[in-house]
Parts: C-alpha cells; sequence; structure tokens
C-alpha cells in the first residue's frame, strides 16, 4: 500500500512538473521576446544622459511629429468608432444579400500589407492616379490647394484604413451574443430606434467598443507602413515612427540614441494603453460576456 | 458490498462536499446517488472514479483499497453528463478509444465494438459523427464507450439531463434493462426523484454532503428517516402550525410535512358523510391543476394551504368551492427527526378507515 | 463609407495592375529580386507562424491552466506586439540582435548571427504574430470541458496520448486560424522587418514589403501595383482558407 501512495506521489509530481516546464518555457519567451525589447529601449534611450534624453524629444520634428501622430489617431479614433458602430449593428441586426462578403471585407485591412494600403491611396489620388482629376477639379473650383498624397489628408486616409476593422470586430461577438430580446422589448414598450440604441444596445457593448477603440487608438499611433508610403517632408508630414525611422536610418550615434528616445514616447504610450487595455478586459469578463 | 464508501470526508477550500459519507452497493445491483444541486452526490461519484481525491476515508472496489490508485487503474466506466463524445471522432472511434490505449490488436478491437454496437442497437451507424446523432443516440454511444474496456463498475452522471423530457421515459426503461442485461454494478447521479425511483434498485439520499437515508425506492418513499428526505421525497407541503388540525398536537413539533396523498377532500351533501363530518375541516378551493390521470387540487384550510389529488371519476368540483377536508396522517418533524402521526379521531387503521366512509359498502366514489 | 476608403483604393491597385500588358506584369513579377523577396516572405512568414503555434499553444495552455503570481503580468504582455509600434519594435530588435547589441554581442561571439540574416526576419515576425495565435487559442482552450480529458483519462489514455488525441484536434481550428493569422501579419509585415532584414539583394534578405516600397520611391507605380497585386491574391486567398476553416469548425461543433 506504501508502494501505491509512493506512485501517486509520483504521478502527481509528473503532472506537477510538466505544468512547471510549460510556465518556464512561457516566461522566458515572454521575458526574451517582450520585455527584453522593452527595457532595451528604454536602457538605449538614456545611453548618453537625461540631458541628451531630454533634448532629443524635444526637437522640432519630434513636436511636429507628434503633433500629427495624435492629431491622425484622434481622426482615425472618431471615423472608425461611428462607422464600426454602424458596420456592427448593420452587420448583426440586420439581413441583406451580400452581409457575408461584407463582413470579410471589413476585415481586408488586417491581412493587406499596409505597404499596399499606402500604394493604393498613391494610385487613386496620386500625380498619376484615378482621382487626380477629380482633386484637381474641385481644387480650382474652391481654389484650394488641397493635396491628399504625401500631405496630412493622406497620412489620416492611411491611418484610417489600417485601423478600419479594429471595433466592430470587437463589438460584433458581443453584439450578437447579447442578441436582439432586450431590444424587441423594448421596441415594443414604445421606445424609438435611438432611445433602444442608448439605452439597450450600447450598454451591452460599452466595454467591447472601449476595447476595440483602445486597439485602434493603438495601432493608429503605431502604424508606419502606410504612413511611409504617403509622406515624404520630415517635419510637415511625419508621425512619431517616421521620425524613429529617418533618425535611426541616418546612422549617426547620436541620432540612434536620438531614434531610441523618441521610440520611448511611444513605448510609453503603448504601456498605458496596455494598462487601459487589462483594465477594460477586468470589466468585460466581470460583466460576463453573457 | 462490491463498491464501499467509508468515512468519506472532502472540502473544496471552505465548502465541505462530503461528510463522513458510508455507503456499499453490493455487486450487480443499480443504485442512485440522489440530492438537490449541491448536495455533493456527483463530487462522490467523481471520488469513486478518482477524478477527486477523498481528504479523509477508504474507497473500496471489490474488497481493494483503490484511494491511490489512477482512475484508469480502478476498473471504472464513466458516462458524463453531456456525455463528452469526441466530436472528432465517428462513433466506432469513440467506443474504440479505451480498446485502442490497452493495445488490443486491430481484430480484438474491432470485434469488440461491433459486439457493443449490436448491444446498443446502433450498426450501421458506426461512421456519423457525435453531432450527427440524436441526444439519445448519444448516450448509447456514451454507454458503449464506457462498457468497451470492461469495467467491473460503471458511474453516470445525471445520464438523462442532456434528453428531451418526450423521449426520457422510454431511455430510462432502456438504460435500466440494458444494465440488468449486461449485470455491471452501476451508480447513477440524478437529483431528479421519479428517475431514481423509477430505473435505481437502492437508493442513496443526499444532503449537504451528508448521507441522509439507504434503501430500496419504496423505502424511501414510504418511510422517509429524516426531515429532509420527508420533505424532498414525495409532492411535500410543510404546515408549520399543524396542532389546529383535528385529530392531531403539534406538542412538541416543529411543522408537520403533509404529502398530496394524505388529505382527502369531499363534499358534505352526502349522508354518508354524516360519521366523519364531525372530524373534517372546512376549506376552500383555490386551485385545481389538470394533471392528466388526475386533477391536483389545491386548498385552504382556515389559512394553511393543503394540496391532495382527486380521481377524474368524481364528482366536478369548482375554484371557491366549501369542502371538507380530512388529513389521515402526516410526519411530524422536529429537527432532523420525524414521526409518522395518524388522525387521532380515525382509529388505528385510518386509511381503512377512511375508505369506508368515503366509498361506503359499494366501494364507489360518492365524494 | 468601407467602399471609400477600402474597397476603391484596392480597386485602383487591382486596375492598374490588370492594365499592364501580360508580358510586362510577368517580366516585373519574375524578376529576380521580386522572386526572391516572395521566397523569403512566405518562407520567412511560414516558419514564424509555425514557431508562433508552438509557443502560442504552450504561453495559452499556462495562461488558462496554470497558476502562478505574475499571470496577470504575463497575459498583459501578450498584447504588446500589437500595441507597440512596428518601427519601435523594429529598430529595436535589429539593435539588440546586431553584434553590438545585448544577447547579439554575445550569440556573434558563438557564430550566431541574427539581425540582417533570414533568421532575423523570422525573429521579428514571431514578435507580432505571437499575440494572434495566444489571442484565438486561448478563448477555446477555456471553453474546453475539462470532461473530455476525464473521458480519455479514465479509459486509461496517458497525458501525452489524450493531449494529442483529444485535446489538439479540439483546438486544431483554432491553431489554425491563429497560423493564418499569423502567417498574413507576416507576409505583408514592413516595420518591424526592414531594420532587421538588412535588405540586401544578394543575401535575399529583402522582403516583398520592403520592394515595393523602393519601387514607390523610385516612382516607379507600374512594378509597385504588379507585386502588389500579387500580394493580395495570396492575403486574400489565405483570408479565404481561414473563413473555410471558420465554417467548418462551427458546423462541426454545433450544439455539442
Amino acid at each position: 500500500m506504501t508502494d501505491r501512495k509512493d506512485n501517486a506521489k509520483l504521478k502527481g509530481i509528473r503532472h506537477r512538473s510538466i505544468e512547471r516546464v510549460l510556465i518556464i518555457i512561457s516566461t522566458i519567451f515572454a521575458a526574451v521576446m517582450l520585455v527584453l525589447p522593452l527595457g532595451y529601449v528604454i536602457v538605449q534611450s538614456f545611453s548618453k544622459g537625461a540631458a541628451f534624453y531630454l533634448s532629443a524629444i524635444t526637437t522640432e520634428n519630434v513636436i511636429s511629429a507628434l503633433q500629427l501622430s495624435l492629431f491622425a489617431a484622434g481622426i482615425a479614433l472618431l471615423v472608425n468608432t461611428f462607422f464600426g458602430i454602424m458596420a456592427g449593428i448593420l452587420l448583426t441586426r440586420y439581413s441583406f444579400r451580400g452581409k457575408q462578403v461584407l463582413g470579410a471585407l471589413i476585415d481586408i485591412p488586417f491581412s493587406v500589407s499596409p505597404v499596399i494600403a499606402g500604394l493604393s491611396y498613391i494610385m487613386l489620388f496620386g500625380r498619376t492616379g484615378w482621382l487626380s482629376p477629380v482633386v484637381d477639379d474641385l481644387n480650382s473650383l474652391t481654389g484650394l490647394g488641397v493635396k491628399i498624397v504625401f500631405a496630412l489628408p493622406g497620412v489620416v486616409l492611411a491611418t484610417i484604413f489600417v485601423t478600419f476593422p479594429f471595433i466592430s470586430r470587437e463589438i460584433i461577438p458581443v453584439l450578437n451574443a447579447a442578441g436582439t430580446d432586450e431590444e424587441e422589448a423594448a421596441g415594443l414598450m414604445g421606445a424609438g430606434a435611438f432611445t433602444v440604441f442608448r439605452r439597450i444596445t450600447l450598454p451591452h457593448m460599452k466595454w467591447a467598443l472601449l476595447y476595440g477603440m483602445i486597439l485602434c487608438t493603438a495601432r493608429a499611433l503605431g502604424e508606419f507602413g502606410a504612413v511611409n508610403a504617403l509622406s515624404r517632408t520630415r517635419g510637415e508630414t511625419f508621425t512619431l515612427p517616421l521620425e524613429v525611422d529617418a533618425l535611426y536610418l541616418s546612422g549617426s550615434a547620436d541620432s540612434i540614441v536620438a531614434a531610441f528616445a523618441v521610440s520611448s514616447i511611444l513605448v510609453l504610450m503603448a504601456m498605458l494603453l496596455l494598462v487601459l487595455k487589462t483594465f477594460t478586459e477586468y470589466h468585460m469578463n466581470k460583466t460576463g460576456r453573457s | 458490498m462490491f463498491v464501499e464508501l467509508q468515512d468519506i470526508n472532502k472540502s473544496f477550500g471552505n465548502v465541505k462536499a462530503s461528510q463522513g459519507v458510508s455507503f456499499g452497493i453490493e455487486k450487480g445491483k443499480l443504485s442512485a446517488l440522489l440530492g438537490p444541486s449541491g448536495s455533493g452526490k456527483t463530487t462522490v461519484l467523481r471520488m469513486i472514479a478518482g477524478l477527486e481525491t477523498a481528504d479523509e476515508g477508504e474507497i473500496r472496489i471489490d474488497g481493494k483499497r483503490v484511494n491511490e490508485l489512477e482512475p484508469r487503474e480502478r476498473g471504472i466506466g464513466f458516462v458524463f453528463q453531456n456525455y463528452a463524445l469526441f466530436r472528432y471522432m465517428n462513433v466506432y472511434e469513440n467506443i474504440a478509444f479505451g480498446l485502442k490505449v490497452q493495445k488490443m490488436s486491430r481484430e480484438e478491437v474491432k470485434n469488440r465494438v461491433e459486439e457493443l454496437l449490436s448491444l446498443v442497437e446502433l450498426k450501421g451507424l458506426e461512421k456519423r459523427f457525435p453531432n450527427e446523432l440524436s441526444g439519445g443516440q448519444r448516450q448509447r454511444v456514451a454507454f458503449a464507450r464506457a462498457l468497451a474496456p470492461e469495467p467491473s463498475v460503471l458511474l453516470l452522471d445525471e445520464p438523462f439531463a442532456a434528453i428531451d423530457a418526450k423521449v426520457r421515459g422510454e431511455l430510462r426503461r432502456w438504460l435500466r434493462d440494458m444494465i440488468h442485461r449486461v449485470g455491471i454494478t452501476s451508480i447513477f447521479v440524478t437529483h431528479d426523484q421519479d428517475e431514481a425511483v423509477e430505473v435505481a434498485d437502492g437508493i442513496i439520499v443526499m444532503d449537504k454532503g451528508r448521507i441522509e437515508q439507504t434503501g430500496t425506492p419504496g423505502e424511501i418513499y414510504r418511510t422517509p428517516k429524516t426531515a429532509f428526505v420527508a420533505g424532498f421525497i414525495g409532492e411535500p407541503v410543510i404546515i408549520k402550525d399543524f396542532g389546529r388540525l383535528k385529530g392531531f398536537s403539534a406538542e412538541g413539533y416543529d411543522h408537520a410535512v403533509i404529502r398530496p396523498e394524505f388529505v382527502e377532500a369531499f363534499k358534505s351533501d352526502n349522508a354518508h358523510f354524516k360519521k366523519i363530518l364531525p372530524f373534517a375541516e372546512k376549506g376552500v378551493i383555490k386551485d385545481i391543476v389538470f394533471r392528466g390521470n388526475t386533477y391536483a387540487v389545491k386548498l385552504d384550510v382556515g389559512g394553511m394551504e393543503l394540496v391532495c389529488h382527486r380521481s377524474l371519476e368524481r364528482r366536478p368540483i369548482e375554484i371557491g368551492e366549501q369542502m371538507n377536508v380530512i388529513v389521515y396522517r402526516l410526519f411530524a418533524v422536529k429537527g432532523n427527526d420525524i414521526e409518522l402521526m395518524k388522525n387521532g379521531n380515525l382509529g388505528d387503521d385510518s386509511s381503512d378507515q377512511l375508505e369506508k366512509y368515503l366509498y361506503g359498502d359499494s366501494g364507489y366514489f360518492v365524494g | 463609407m468601407l467602399s471609400v476608403l477600402i474597397l476603391i483604393p484596392l480597386a485602383s491597385v487591382l486596375l492598374k495592375g490588370f492594365t499592364l500588358s501580360p508580358q510586362r506584369f510577368f517580366e516585373i513579377i519574375t524578376e529576380k529580386n521580386v522572386i526572391c523577396a516572395f521566397l523569403t516572405s512566405i518562407g520567412c512568414a511560414f516558419l514564424a507562424a509555425f514557431i508562433n503555434c508552438v509557443f502560442g499553444l504552450i504561453l495559452a495552455w499556462t495562461l488558462v491552466r496554470c497558476d502562478f503570481f505574475y499571470k496577470p503580468f504575463l497575459d498583459g504582455l501578450i498584447e504588446l506586439p500589437f500595441a507597440l509600434p512596428t518601427a519601435v519594435a523594429g529598430i529595436t530588435l535589429s539593435k539588440m540582435y546586431s553584434d553590438t547589441g545585448f544577447p547579439g554581442k554575445y550569440l556573434s561571439a558563438i557564430g550566431i548571427d541574427i539581425s540582417y540574416t533570414h533568421a532575423g526576419i523570422v525573429l521579428a515576425m514571431v514578435f507580432v504574430g505571437i499575440p494572434f495565435v495566444v489571442r484565438t487559442i486561448e478563448p477555446v482552450l477555456r471553453k474546453l470541458d475539462p470532461q473530455y480529458e476525464e473521458a480519455a483519462h479514465i479509459m486509461g489514455a496517458g497525458s501525452i496520448y489524450t493531449f494529442g488525441r483529444v485535446v489538439l484536434p479540439e483546438l486544431g481550428p483554432a491553431l489554425l486560424t491563429g497560423f493564418g493569422l499569423a502567417f498574413a501579419r507576416g507576409i505583408g509585415e514592413y516595420g518591424s522587418v526592414i531594420y532587421i532584414s538588412g535588405n540586401s539583394a544578394k543575401a535575399h534578405t529583402q522582403v516583398v514589403s520592403y520592394v515595393i516600397m523602393q519601387k514607390l520611391n523610385y516612382m516607379d507605380y507600374e512594378g509597385a501595383a504588379a507585386i502588389a497585386l500579387v500580394m493580395l491574391v495570396i492575403s486574400f486567398l489565405i483570408l479565404l482558407g481561414i473563413n473555410l476553416v471558420q465554417i467548418r469548425q462551427s458546423r462541426r461543433v454545433n450544439d455539442i
């Protein structure tokens, strides 16, 4: 009988040791692949002292890039929140032909290279683009000199493109799971469409919407490929990631450290968004994704 | 005793799932673990299977202590509540799973699976996947799969919970007959007393991690031993102030449990009832529920709510009508002890007496 | 709105691609460095997606099944590659694994070069792809009824056999979806890859996105559109594959 006991104990130990090995592998992976780079950015950005760091992140180019990044992310967030909610409701509350196609189309920016996104706007609005005559006509009509490609609107458009699916993708499952019972009940009791949305639908998807908005913001702030294709002028149409790129590629030891210093701003914003995201997730779990 | 549990204790954190659980099951018998949800019955089943370990006490199968054995070494078949059929394997592969693990030859596996398929009458469905089967067919596959490695004990966790009410009755009889045919010692968990009474040879009633009573279905139903069992089995109505009923004294008791079959209600305009009218209460019909073969009649007797059954053959009644009500037996409860108390006015053989009064000498319904 | 923002621009790429004569189109996409870029992108993305499936499965498993005090921290970290700008990830990884960076210094001392080689590209793609795999497997694993494993266990199957025959098939579709997402992301990846890859035509470390960008910089819109067209077709096929898997999954798993 003692034999058996030992045997059982051994088996228990084996299970626990498998578990321990898995935890160790996970930890090492996360440490090497995720934590190490993060720490590396911080260490590098201060490698020439705090004074250098401060001066590196307060150059005119950096300030302008920061402003543009925040501006583009803000616009993208507004536009995508609005259309994300529209698309979410359309895809879960109405049935129409081609609904599944629409659902798949919304996800396109996920699987298309951001460089291609940038390219496609050049094809459309660039000097030889299909819509450039239209833009020119509008400009001569209104007397404005609006440029899209290699200018601010292009940067904003590209940011909207790459972050388009984030919000609808988060709220669609929640809206599906919530079902239409409560909305129908409210409708039968005489609530108007907007009241139903505000009192029933919105509370249901509140946290998912916030979660999507956080992801959208993070991606918008960090977008590089698409914006890179559409932006040429440093200090004017450069976002923070482009500024990082420019500093890094100019190659001198100082500018590389400056690149990391500017990166640290982006890292800080990313970490902030991650904390917000964790907080949102906690609430999503608490309200039960019922 | 083929399966034996002795003083089993088990806690999950602060929750005591089992407290001093002891019982034994004879070889070849089909027993039910009956109790409300949270009574610890599933935990007991899982401890026998080895899916949970008991904190204290001993579990023996065929005289051998199995506490330290892995589930697979205990010789147990288990039918899960939702059957847990492997979704990515067809019927054949599901049943063969436990055999392949034993490194049986392909030929042996095939023979055994075919034998089981014909036993559960599922021949021809080998290639189907679980989602292509009806609830009853899934249950049969789960049953066959559990039996495949020839276990000595079969454990079933709420085997009818996932089945439509409509076919449940049929499946109950099927499973009972099948288990008796195979002759395997079986234990199943259920919260449904009808299921336990209809299917099992013996019933173990549990509440709050303790065993309340063990016995045959008849014993459990007719002579509940504890307040919990009296209040759980049948269609009990709890009456606090039962001393107000004629023929009973509530002194020293907490409350009474009264079942519908303990209550008789009749109209008063019949000469037959003259003799017992003085012993009857006045009651008003509150509600009448049609049950198919009987009516369940809810009566208000001086503020107490009693229920009785009434044959469809008797005279029609309606809500609001005055009735004469006699309670001829009840379970008087004191703490966790109970006592069968007879109506003092009706003499010793109260039910005989009542029958004579109600039906007269002709034996024909008159009330 | 969807059409204005996404479809029309993409259609213009397709149109541009199709206005080329078939010969010119083939000339462009069969240029040696273009073919090499495609092979590099697809090969590295495939390898990275595979590595991500292995580690993603382990990470998802520990997050769902194990308990340890820094689990919430680890859980939060998974999304880091989502939140971190790709350019930042790119320069950081590139510097770290170059022969002057922290682990790179020691790795190159023992003869392992990561930056400016295919290994570097794979590394960057693993970095950006890991959240996709973890986050697709995790919910499925969390919902997986332990009864399946218990059933296998009672019938005498060991842990490894149970994992292979019972758990893995249940996770299969999610694993494949995660693979597809990480693969698609890897093929299209630009920011995090271009610094560490070195972009040498000779060493075949140019990725497709880089080649497109290069052509854009030289105002070679024809060439860019032609390559983009091929890439769009590839991403479309991956997307289609993922959707087919999901449809099959929901059909099989229905209501049991």
